[in-house]
């Protein structure tokens, strides 16, 4: 009984026998694998970056935003501009009060203002919020503190900032206990937030200014909020499993307390961070499909070319295969070597491929600034798919060599 | 150590029926020389490709030292020729990508025997037919005479009962199918059976018995000694 492992030699034999004809063979199939994993690398880094995008939002978070909801996964950070400003400090006190499973309940307004501190300038954003502001968004203190609920509600002219706006005004020293001119208003800055970059949709997160909700309202903003008007108010709930109801409560509650009959639209919206995620992620993944099936359609027109090339191997090489029929390999043996070959030559360009695929999608996601991911199935559905294209592919070719009759064979010149 | 009886072999032809082996019977010895001789298309080939196993015949019996060859399946068929025939043919049919000694490996390769084991008994079998020191040689460096003594040490490489030959000298000049034959006289002294399909009868009067075949039939058997019977 032959040894596999011959059987493993036999293949390779004649491939390294013609090098230049079994590289071109495997080339398709090189191309077809390098296209799939490039394709789907990329696809996966824009899924990453949209999942990053609303997760740097802040993680299981409804946002309340005034005025009719627009519908769809659109506009989900309102500036309820012409609709009126239908939130208030009352209604985040009852969402705070009674909502079950709401952990943070924050009302914000925001507003621009250039900041002096020190013989500098910079021009940033400034948020009025309330402590809850930090649970909801995910942020956390680097020095100093956070102004409390009192601070708050008094009205406290004290501001925690962002790393960017601590670097261009103070440089390298501690910002805390400074006084910081926000427009024309004194501000104490107590207390630095930790940095949390770029947001994915390329906003630097860093460059903002938390001041009281009371303090920004009644002295930034100034007249675009009227009386206790907020503009947004986030709410998160304790776990990703409570966001849906959280949700519907939410929105029960704002319609009781906005007195809205049934059958009237409501004149605010909840945005959902979850299923507005969800729903990017899924477009996204189509997309990812999409290409990867067009890439499939490459690695498919590798295997008809080893196809061909193994018809044409059987037919030159009729009178070995009736040789080593006359030597005493049976039937299922031939076909062996033939499949192994051709699963040898596509899984070379398996390989191949998928070095080269990794290669490509590194330097795609350096030109295009995406993050760099390669699925972790990648490299064995590549080199598995490979083999199968072979297997596929090889079979006919090796059954009709098995099929040969060897004295037919031994006679063809 | 082969008998045969009966033994017919038919081809379909178109609408016309062929009939290669007529109903041949016959037996030969352990340590025979036999020649088989007769025009082409008397059935002389059909008769060796079915005594090596290659094929099947039509009707009749086929027995090779006592096992009824008629009754193998395919791979039964398989190990057979890779156990017991040695085949040479006519045109060599040595891989010509394959070194002198990896093509004298190759039916110990189906035969299952380990790689140190078969490097050595190639070489011993190169050694044999006095091509030691060409082992690393490939088939385009060699002359006709050395492929056919590479193709000869190939065919006993597993120690087979029987050698079948196909017009072995066909492709040589004189001196060295004189050189061939020499060497086939000397393995069947060593009691290995053999059996020169030919048509050139200056071959055939190298072996010790004769039959000659004409449309699927033996028509004369020569043992040599002078009695046609």
């Amino acid at each position: 009984m032959m040894k596999p492992l011959d059987l493993v030699g036999f293949a390779t034999g004649a491939i390294v026998a013609h090098p230049m004809r079994s590289a071109l063979t495997s080339l398709g199939v090189v191309i077809g694998v390098a296209a799939v994993v490039m394709m789907t690398s990329i696809g996966l880094g824009a899924q990453q970056m949209v999942t990053a995008a609303i997760g740097g939002l802040g993680s299981n978070m409804l946002i309340i935003s005034p005025g009719a909801s627009r519908g769809g996964g659109g506009g989900f950070v309102s500036q309820g501009a012409g609709s009126g400003m239908s939130l208030s400090d009352g209604d985040a006190e009852a969402l705070k009060a009674q909502i079950d499973g709401a952990i943070a309940v924050a009302p914000t307004v925001r507003g621009g203002a250039q900041l002096a501190a020190e013989g500098a300038n910079w021009n940033t954003r400034v948020e009025g919020v309330t402590p809850d502001y930090l649970v909801a968004r995910d942020l956390t203190i680097a020095s100093g503190r956070m102004f409390d609920d009192r601070e708050a509600r008094q009205g406290k002219k004290v501001a925690v900032i962002g790393q960017t706006v601590a670097t261009e005004l103070f440089g390298e020293a501690d910002p805390v206990g400074k006084r910081l001119r926000v427009g024309a208003v004194p501000f104490e800055i107590i207390g630095v937030l930790a940095s949390k970059g770029q947001s994915g949709f390329g906003q630097d997160q860093d460059d903002i200014v938390l001041g009281p909700l009371q303090a920004v309202r009644s002295r930034i903003v100034g007249r675009r909020v009227k009386g206790d008007n907020v503009q947004s108010i986030y709410v998160k709930a304790a776990t990703a499993d409570d966001l849906d109801r959280v949700q519907e409560d939410v929105s029960n509650l704002m319609r009781e307390r906005h007195r809205i009959r049934p059958g009237a639209d409501d004149d605010f919206s909840v945005q959902n961070m979850a299923s507005i995620m969800e729903a990017m992620s899924a477009s996204t993944k189509t997309f990812t499909g999409l290409l990867a099936a067009v890439a499939a359609v490459s690695l498919l027109v590798g295997g008809i070319g080893i196809m061909n090339i193994m018809l044409v191997a059987v037919t030159e090489r009729t009178r070995e295969i009736g040789l080593r029929m006359a030597v005493g390999a049976r039937r299922a043996w031939v076909l062996y070597q033939f499949a192994l070959e051709a699963v040898v030559l596509s899984f070379a360009g398996g390989v191949i491929g998928l070095l080269l695929g990794i290669g490509g999608a590194m330097l795609m996601s350096n030109l295009a600034g995406w993050p760099m991911a390669i699925a972790s199935w990648a490299a064995p559905v590549a080199l598995g798919f490979s083999m199968l294209v072979g297997l596929v592919f090889g079979a006919y070719p090796a059954w009709r060599a098995a099929q040969l009759d060897p004295i037919e064979a031994l006679r063809r010149e | 150590m082969i008998e045969i009886e009966g033994l017919k072999k038919t081809y379909v032809m178109g609408e016309e029926l062929v009939h290669a082996l007529a109903g041949v019977s016959l037996t030969i010895g352990q340590g025979e020389s036999v020649a088989i001789i007769g025009p082409s298309g008397s059935g002389k080939s059909s008769l060796m490709n079915i005594l090596g196993g290659l094929d099947r015949p039509t009707a009749g019996r086929y027995l090779f030292k006592g096992e009824d060859v008629g009754a193998f399946d395919d791979n039964d068929l398989a190990s057979f020729r890779s156990r017991r025939i040695g085949f040479v043919f006519q045109s060599f049919q040595l891989l010509p990508r394959l070194t002198a000694l990896q093509n004298v490996e190759l039916p110990m390769i189906y035969a299952g025997v380990d790689a140190a084991e078969r490097k050595e008994r190639a070489a011993a079998m190169l050694d044999k037919v006095g091509l030691g020191s060409r082992m690393g040689h490939r088939p385009t460096q060699m002359s006709g005479g050395q492929q056919q003594r590479v193709a000869i040490a190939r065919s006993l490489a597993n120690s087979p009962g029987l050698l079948l030959a196909d017009e072995p000298t066909g492709a040589l000049d004189t001196q060295t199918g004189e050189e061939v034959l020499e060497l086939f006289k000397s393995l069947n002294a060593e009691g290995l059976t053999l059996v020169i399909v030919t048509h050139d009868l200056e071959v055939a009067a190298q072996t010790r018995r004769r039959i000659t075949f004409r449309d699927g039939l033996v028509v004369s058997d020569d043992h040599g000694d002078g009695a046609a019977s």
